[in-house]
């Protein structure tokens, strides 16, 4: 099919080959799950049960909370032995509301929602389905896709894009899920085009994975309207914008959503979950997560129960070589570092990371040297050092005006700046600094308007009473002069 | 500012870094660079030393002024990269203080006291060159006949020293002038181009190097090789050293279907003196001119027509450094008007109208 460009890129040495031929296996179940109730964009799911009580694999243990939130469900069969503050897998290592399960090891289901059949169910049926199921984005952004979902109802689309382009480097559990699982793929594709109404999907896999490539073709072959679409490898190719871009040639505007461009784009994780979820009933409480790095024993792809400690992936994986000189959840250009190895799985992490000090490759903090390296990286079109350059500043605003909220913090700028400037961390800086500086507006607008407002009624008060006592001096006035007319009419019958 | 937020990603980085950079230029400029010590002998030998050492003494002085990290940043190579620009545009046999001179200016008046790196306005060695020329003209044009080393006639090391260090007029047959300024004079004393140039133009001489002319500057051939390893390198992209070229050579072929007997053809313009040493290494400075690619290819055009303009109608012989630092001046502007177009939206920044909003 005919693809378009983007702009700018990287190349990132890709390591996939480190897991990408290890296929998808389970680990052994771990002591303790930690499900965090809080594992999308959004509000935090409300717990539903209690300590000590006891659990069914797929049993609902947290509700959504609210239009934009995603129920979780207990990974396995056991016993609720805490509902608490623990280590949340989250880049400020801050603690998050979570339900600790200690498996029973039975393993034991608990009554699933009837399978829907694609054919005969309504969109709405499905939309409710993939809400139930708790499912999210499993690329990283974690937004509940049922809100995705519901879009179609007052957007015409004419393309749902799945994104196979798993461009950061390491990352291999979407490219194994497409070869092994390629059918529930584009089983799920076809339900969201089904609810949607969408007439065509594109499923757009990086070049440099051609085994996927040709598993989704022949799981595909059947479906007349899913395409598969070979894209460059390039970085950010799988960034939601540039996917679009490349796959329909339209740039999303500004401020908006895909939605606006006609498109849906879902990761082929989620696509896949959403079949699991309408075809068999089965909420989300497992996921692939890829874990590599240089300095990873046995690099794989391990099928994990949602709340699996990163240790038990660790160890799952031969343990650590060496000292590694970064530990990462996602991948190396725009994953989070992780502070503690307690941090549990959560749906939309797809990897962890070892990673040694060459392949982090971290290098004295030098001037800009103008080289514009970063310009002609920057698939957005932004001039990275412009901004750079107005934060150091402190002219954040200006920063804002020149392209901050443009920039997708896809990092490549960063990745390529020969002077290793930290762009990337100067954008988040100024947008976190941005942010406080509107609460605080906010915050003096409320406070100013509480002031103004008691201003205003104080001298409406004061209007008031001026009024009235205007009233009564009139009324005085005219009582005083009604008086002296009948004085002076009495004088003049006197007279 | 050190940045009060924790780091974020990427936690990977390509394996360019500055001083990769900067070797990676001078890499590019060695085969020139020791052709023109070839051929000009021990005293170009000397020169090019002084003004290296120069340079990075001043650098060194600057960083310790200002209270900066001296082995880091003398260890990017920039300085070094600068003196060696510097030298590359001196006359081989130039007398030492030149050499000091040329390095100081470079450094300090050109770099340092703007800020340092990545801070100046113009380029370094451009700077040093056009101040040196303004001051010691008779200096700055006294070129010699090539006298490769160890050939005969060369003179020997000692002979060298004392030419170096100020004794250039004991050696009276050496003086010669650039073929830019042969045809200067062929002009000044009624003759006409190709007159001049059927006396003094060799093609393959120029192309080789092997003239009378800057230390660094003669071989064409080498000075392109160089250029091309930087291209190829992706140190530096084709738009300005295209747009340079272009231009000079599209001015040069006009006036010369114009008037033949006095302007001379682009090819004559693209081999002369420094223009293909300032196509590739010094326009392209990224410090000193503008980042996006078309903002390159105005910045190359307008360098390759001011160095016609100043060649053809000026005093100077040679226009390269006047016309770089007068791009270098223009530099911010065509940044402030030149921008990518950013994702989303139209040229003006505007948001890009979504389906909803077309009529
Ligand atoms: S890549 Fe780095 S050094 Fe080069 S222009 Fe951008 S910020 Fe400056
Ligand atoms: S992080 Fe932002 S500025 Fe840097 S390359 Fe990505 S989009 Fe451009």
């Amino acid at each position: 099919m005919k693809l378009f460009s983007i702009r700018g890129g990287v190349h990132p040495s890709s390591h996939k080959s480190l897991s990408s031929e290890q296929p998808i296996r389970a680990i052994a179940m771990p002591e303790l799950l930690h499900v965090p109730m809080r594992q999308n964009i959004g509000a935090p799911a409300e717990p539903v049960v209690a300590e000590g009580e006891s659990v069914l694999k797929g049993q609902l243990i947290g509700e959504s909370a609210g239009p934009v939130s995603a129920p979780v469900h207990a990974p396995t069969s056991g016993t609720v032995t805490a509902i608490g503050d623990y280590i949340a897998p989250h880049p400020s290592g801050l603690a998050g509301l979570t339900i600790t399960i200690a498996p029973d090891g039975r393993e034991a289901w608990a009554e699933l929602p009837p399978p829907l059949d694609p054919e005969t169910a309504t969109g709405q049926e499905i939309a409710d389905r993939v809400r139930e199921a708790g499912i999210v984005g499993m690329g990283g952004a974690a937004f509940p896709s049922s809100v995705k979902l519901g879009l179609g109802t007052s957007r015409q689309l004419h393309s749902l894009i799945l994104n196979g382009a798993e461009c950061e480097p390491y990352l291999s559990a979407d490219d194994r899920l497409m070869r092994e699982r390629s059918e529930g793929i584009v089983g799920g594709a076809a339900i969201m085009m089904k609810a949607l109404g969408i007439p065509r999907a594109i499923v757009a896999i990086e070049d440099n994975k051609p085994e996927a490539i040709a598993a989704m073709r022949a799981a595909a072959s059947g479906h007349g309207a899913i395409e598969i679409a070979a894209v460059p490898s390039r970085y950010p190719m799988g960034s939601e914008k540039q996917l679009i871009q490349v796959v329909t040639g339209v740039e999303v505007p500004a401020g908006k959503l895909p939605a606006h461009a006609g498109v849906l784009v879902h990761n082929v994780a989620t696509a896949h979950a959403v079949h699991d979820a309408v075809r068999f009933g089965r909420p989300l409480i497992s996921r692939v997560v890829t874990v590599s790095g240089g300095a990873m024993a046995e690099p794989g792809n391990l099928e994990v129960l949602i709340g699996t400690p990163v240790a038990d992936m660790i160890s799952a994986c031969g343990g650590l070589k060496g000292t590694p000189e970064q530990l990462l959840l996602g991948g190396p250009m725009m994953g989070v570092p992780l502070h503690d190895k307690a941090a549990p799985a959560i749906k939309g992490n797809n990897g962890v990371l070892a990673l040694s000090r060459s392949e982090v490759n971290p290098g004295a903090h030098m001037p800009c040297i103008r080289c514009a390296d970063c310009v002609a990286a920057c698939p957005c079109g932004l001039q990275p050092l412009e901004m750079m350059i107005r934060i150091r500043n402190e002219k954040l605003s200006e920063a804002a005006d020149v392209g901050l909220y443009d920039c997708i913090l896809c990092g490549a700028c960063s990745w390529v700046c020969p002077s290793h400037i930290p762009l990337v961390q100067y954008f988040n800086y100024a947008r976190g600094a941005l942010r406080d500086q509107d609460i605080v507006k906010q915050h003096q607008d409320k406070l100013k308007g509480y002031t103004q407002r008691r201003e205003e009624r104080l001298e409406r008060i004061a209007r008031a009473k001026e009024e009235a006592r205007k009233a009564r001096k009139a009324k005085m006035a005219a009582a005083k002069a009604a008086k002296a007319k009948a004085a002076a009419e009495e004088e003049a019958t006197d007279a | 500012m050190s940045l009060p937020t924790p780091p974020s990603a990427p936690y990977a980085h390509s394996s360019a870094n500055v001083q990769r950079t900067m070797a990676l230029v001078m890499l590019a400029l060695t085969p020139s660079t020791l052709y023109g010590l070839y051929i000009y002998g021990w005293p170009a030998v000397f020169l090019f030393a002084l003004t290296i050492l120069s340079a990075l003494a001043a650098e060194a002085f600057s960083l310790a002024l200002r209270r900066k990290p001296i082995v880091m940043f003398l260890g990017d190579g920039s300085a070094a990269l600068s003196g060696w620009l510097v030298a590359a545009t001196l006359p081989p046999w130039a007398p030492w203080w030149v050499a000091v001179l040329g390095g100081l200016i470079a450094i300090i008046i050109g770099k340092q006291i703007f800020g340092g790196l990545g801070q100046n306005v113009f380029n370094p060695a451009m700077v040093a060159r056009v101040m040196l020329l303004v001051s010691f003209p008779v200096e700055l044009t006294r070129f010699v006949d090539p006298k490769p080393l160890f050939s005969q006639g060369a003179p020997d090391f000692s002979q060298s020293l004392q030419i170096v260090f100020g004794q250039i007029e004991k050696f009276d047959t050496i003086s010669s002038a650039s073929l830019l300024d042969q045809i200067r004079t062929v002009l000044k004393q009624g003759g006409d181009v190709p007159g001049g140039l059927a006396e003094h133009y060799q093609p393959m001489a120029m192309l080789i190097g092997d003239v009378p002319g800057s230390l660094g500057e003669t071989s064409a051939l080498l000075i392109l090789l160089g250029g091309l390893f930087l291209l190829y390198k992706r140190i530096i992209t084709w738009h300005t050293p295209a747009a340079m070229i272009a231009s000079i050579a599209l001015i040069a072929a006009v006036m010369n279907l114009i008037d033949p007997a006095r302007y001379p053809g682009p090819v004559y313009h693209v081999l002369s003196g420094a223009l293909l040493l300032g196509a590739f290494f010094i326009a392209t400075d990224y410090v000193t001119a503008p980042v996006t690619n078309t903002g390159r290819l105005i910045f190359g055009a307008g360098a390759g027509a001011l160095v016609y303009v100043i060649r053809t109608w000026t005093v100077f012989p040679e226009g390269v450094a006047f016309a770089v630092l007068l791009m270098n001046a223009l530099t911010p502007v065509i940044d402030f008007y030149i921008k990518p177009r950013i994702y989303g939206r139209n040229r003006a920044g505007e948001p890009l109208p979504g389906p909803d909003d077309a009529g």
